[in-house]
C-alpha cells in the first residue's frame, strides 16, 4: 500500500512535468519564419541532435519494448532479445537515409508533413494523398489506442485504480500539452521521456543483475528451467531463422517508410543535428532494447510465470525493487507509452488539417483559423482515442505490430522510393501503396506465416514490384517536379 | 530518362554518399549479428562456452554488436559525413566547406 501510495505521487509530479512542459512551449517566444503551420507540426525546424535522437527513439519506442517484448522474451529466452537488437541501426538508417536528403527536400518545396512530400512529388495528385491520409489516420489511431490501452492496464494492476480512470487521466494530459506546445512540446517531453526509459532500463538491468547473484548464476538458473531459453531459437524453434530474418525488414529496415518517424528528418535545424543524432539515438535504442529485452529472459529465474506476460517486467520491479526504485522503472514504460502517443497525435492531427483541410477543403484559411482549427483538431482526436482505448486487449505487441506493418507497406516505396528514383510516379506509388497494405491485412489475417517468413516481407516485396513495374509502365513524372526537388534552389 | 534539362543539386551527391556508406553498415551489421548467433549459437547447449555468465553466440551477437556498431556509427559519422547546409540559399549551392 506504501508503495502505491509513492507511485501516485511520482506519477502526479510526472504528469505535471509533461503538462508544465506544455505551457512553457506555448509561452515561449516564436521563430517569426515558417509561420504557425511549421511551428506548430514541426517545431519550426529547430531541434537541435540530442532532442532530434530522443524524439526519434522515444516515438519508435513503444509500450510493447517495455511490455510485450520483455514478456515474449521471458517466454521464449534469448533468442528474443537476438530478435530486439535487430534495432539497433534503426537509428543510424532512418537518419543515414531520409535524415539530410528529406530535409534538403523538404525545405525546397517547405514540406510540413511526410504527405505534403508525397503530394509534391507525385504532381499534385489528389488520390495519392488522399488514400495516404486516410491510411495514416485508420492505422496510427489503431496504434495509438492499443499504446494508451497498454498503460491503463499497466497502471490499474500496479495501484489499483481502474484503468479507464487512469485512460481518461493519460489522455488529459496529452491532450493539455500536445493542445499548448504541439511539436516542440512533443519533443520536448519525449527527449525527457527518453532519458526516463533509459534510467529506467539501466537501474531495472544492474539490479535484477545483483539480486540474482551475478549473471552466471542468473543464467545457470533460466537454462535450468529449460535449455532452450538461451538458444537463439526460442522454445521449440518458435523462432525459426525466415522468421527472425523477416524483423530486419519490420523493425529495422521498415522503419523507413513510417511518417511519424520520417517526418522528424524535416524538423532538425542543421547538418552537425543529425550527425549527433545518429550516434545519440543508436546508443540509446541498443541500450533500450537489449537491457529491456534481457531483464525479460533473465526474470525468468527470479519470478514466477504469470497469466499475462505483458506483466513481467512491472511484477519483477514491485516484488523486487525499493517502492521509489520501482516506481521509476514502472515510470519507463509509461513513458515510452506517452511519447509515442504524443507523437502520434500530433501527426493525426498535421495530416488532418494540413493535408486534408488545407488542400482541398479551405485552401485559403486564415492563420488564426488555422490555429484554432489545429487545437480543436487535437482535442477531439485525444477524446476519440479515449473512446477507441476503452476496451480491453489481449497482447500489446501483436496490435501494435499490424498498424506498423501496415503504415510500413503504404509508405515506404512512395516515400524512399519517390526520395531516390527520379523515374517513379503517382500511378506507382499508388498501385505500390494499395497493394502494398492489402496484401499485408489479407496476408496478416489469412497467412500468418507465409514461406515461414513475416507478412510484411512479401507484401513489400508485392509493394515494390508494383511500384517499380507500373512507374516504368506508365509516363514519366512532370519535369518541373523533378527539377523542383533535383535542381538548385 | 529524359535528357538532363537543369543542374542537379550539388548537396544530393553528398547525401548519396552518406547513404550508402549507412547501407553498408548495415549490411556489416546484419553479418555480425547472424554469423556469431547462428555460428556460435547452433550447437547444442552442453557445448555451449559462456563469456561473463553468457553464452558466447550472445555475447558476441547482442553485447558485443552493440557496442561496435555504435561505434561504427560514430566513426561513420565523423570521417564520411559532410557539413552541409540545408537551407534552400544561394551559398548552399556546392558548399562542401569541409
Amino acid at each position: 500500500m506504501q508503495a502505491q501510495g509513492i507511485l501516485v505521487v511520482l506519477t502526479a509530479v510526472y504528469l505535471g512535468i509533461l503538462i508544465g512542459v506544455g505551457i512553457y512551449v506555448s509561452r515561449a517566444p516564436k521563430t517569426p519564419k515558417g509561420g504557425f503551420l511549421t511551428e506548430y507540426y514541426l517545431g519550426g525546424r529547430s531541434l537541435n541532435g540530442f532532442l532530434l535522437a530522443m524524439t526519434l527513439v522515444a516515438t519508435y519506442t513503444s509500450a510493447s519494448s517495455f511490455l510485450g517484448g520483455p514478456g515474449t522474451a521471458y517466454n521464449q529466452g534469448l533468442g528474443w532479445v537476438l530478435l530486439s537488437v535487430i534495432q539497433l541501426p534503426s537509428m543510424y538508417l532512418t537518419l543515414g537515409v531520409l535524415g539530410k536528403r528529406l530535409a534538403i527536400m523538404g525545405r525546397k518545396i517547405e514540406a510540413v508533413t511526410v504527405i505534403d512530400f508525397i503530394r509534391e512529388r507525385y504532381d499534385n495528385n489528389k488520390l495519392v494523398t488522399v488514400s495516404s491520409a486516410i491510411f495514416i489516420i485508420f492505422f496510427l489511431l489503431a496504434a495509438v489506442a492499443a499504446q494508451f490501452l497498454g498503460g491503463a492496464i499497466l497502471f490499474q494492476s500496479v495501484t489499483g485504480y481502474s484503468y479507464v480512470l487512469c485512460l481518461v487521466f493519460f489522455t488529459a494530459v496529452v491532450m493539455v500539452y500536445v493542445t499548448l506546445g504541439g511539436f516542440m512540446a512533443v519533443a520536448l517531453n519525449d527527449a525527457f521521456n527518453g532519458v526516463m526509459m533509459f534510467i529506467g532500463t539501466v537501474v531495472l538491468l544492474a539490479a535484477t543483475i545483483k539480486i540474482g547473484g551475478g549473471l552466471p548464476a542468473l543464467m545457470t538458473k533460466v537454462a535450468a528451467v529449460d535449455p532452450q531459453l538461451i538458444t537463439p531459437f526460442g522454445r521449440d524453434h518458435f523462432i525459426s531463422i525466415p522468421w527472425i530474418s523477416s524483423f530486419w525488414i519490420l523493425v529495422c529496415i521498415g522503419i523507413l517508410g513510417l511518417p511519424q518517424n520520417a517526418v522528424r528528418s524535416m524538423a532538425f535545424k542543421d547538418s552537425a543535428a543529425v550527425h549527433q543524432a545518429i550516434v545519440i539515438g543508436t546508443l540509446v535504442v541498443g541500450m533500450l532494447m537489449l537491457g529491456m529485452h534481457l531483464v525479460g529472459v533473465l526474470a525468468r529465474a527470479l519470478v514466477q510465470p504469470v497469466a499475462n506476460s505483458d506483466m513481467t517486467i512491472p511484477l519483477l520491479a514491485i516484488q523486487l525493487l525499493h517502492p521509489v526504485v520501482a516506481a521509476f522503472v514502472l515510470a519507463a514504460p509509461l513513458a515510452a507509452i506517452m511519447s509515442t502517443v504524443d507523437s502520434q497525435l500530433i501527426y493525426i492531427a498535421g495530416t488532418i488539417v494540413k493535408d486534408l483541410y488545407l488542400n482541398y477543403i479551405n485552401p485559403s484559411a486564415p492563420e488564426d483559423t488555422i490555429k484554432k482549427i489545429s487545437r480543436g483538431c487535437t482535442i477531439v482526436l485525444s477524446l476519440l482515442i479515449l473512446g477507441l482505448a476503452i476496451r480491453p486487449p489481449s497482447m500489446i505487441v501483436w496490435l501494435n505490430l499490424f498498424a506498423f506493418g501496415g503504415l510500413q507497406a503504404a509508405f515506404f516505396f512512395p516515400l524512399v522510393g519517390g526520395l531516390y528514383w527520379k523515374r517513379a510516379n503517382t500511378n506507382g506509388a499508388l498501385a505500390s501503396q494499395l497493394s502494398g497494405v492489402m496484401a499485408f491485412i489479407g496476408l496478416t489475417a489469412k497467412m500468418p506465416r507465409p514461406l515461414g517468413l513475416h507478412p510484411i516481407v512479401p507484401s513489400l516485396a508485392i509493394s515494390l514490384c508494383a511500384f517499380v513495374l507500373v512507374s516504368l509502365a506508365t509516363p514519366e513524372p512532370k519535369t518541373e517536379t523533378i527539377k523542383k526537388f533535383w535542381g538548385c534552389p | 530518362m529524359a535528357k538532363k534539362a537543369f543542374e542537379e543539386d550539388p548537396r544530393l551527391a553528398q547525401c548519396n554518399k552518406e547513404a550508402a556508406a549507412v547501407l553498408i553498415l548495415l549490411v556489416l551489421n546484419i553479418l555480425w549479428w547472424s554469423v556469431f548467433a547462428y555460428g556460435f549459437g547452433s550447437r547444442p547447449v552442453e557445448h555451449y562456452t559462456y563469456i561473463f555468465g553468457l553464452p558466447a553466440w550472445f555475447f558476441y551477437s547482442c553485447i558485443l554488436g552493440y557496442i561496435v556498431f555504435s561505434l561504427a556509427a560514430y566513426l561513420v559519422v565523423r570521417f564520411l559525413f559532410k557539413d552541409i547546409p540545408l537551407e534552400n540559399t544561394e551559398t548552399s549551392k556546392g558548399g562542401e566547406p569541409n
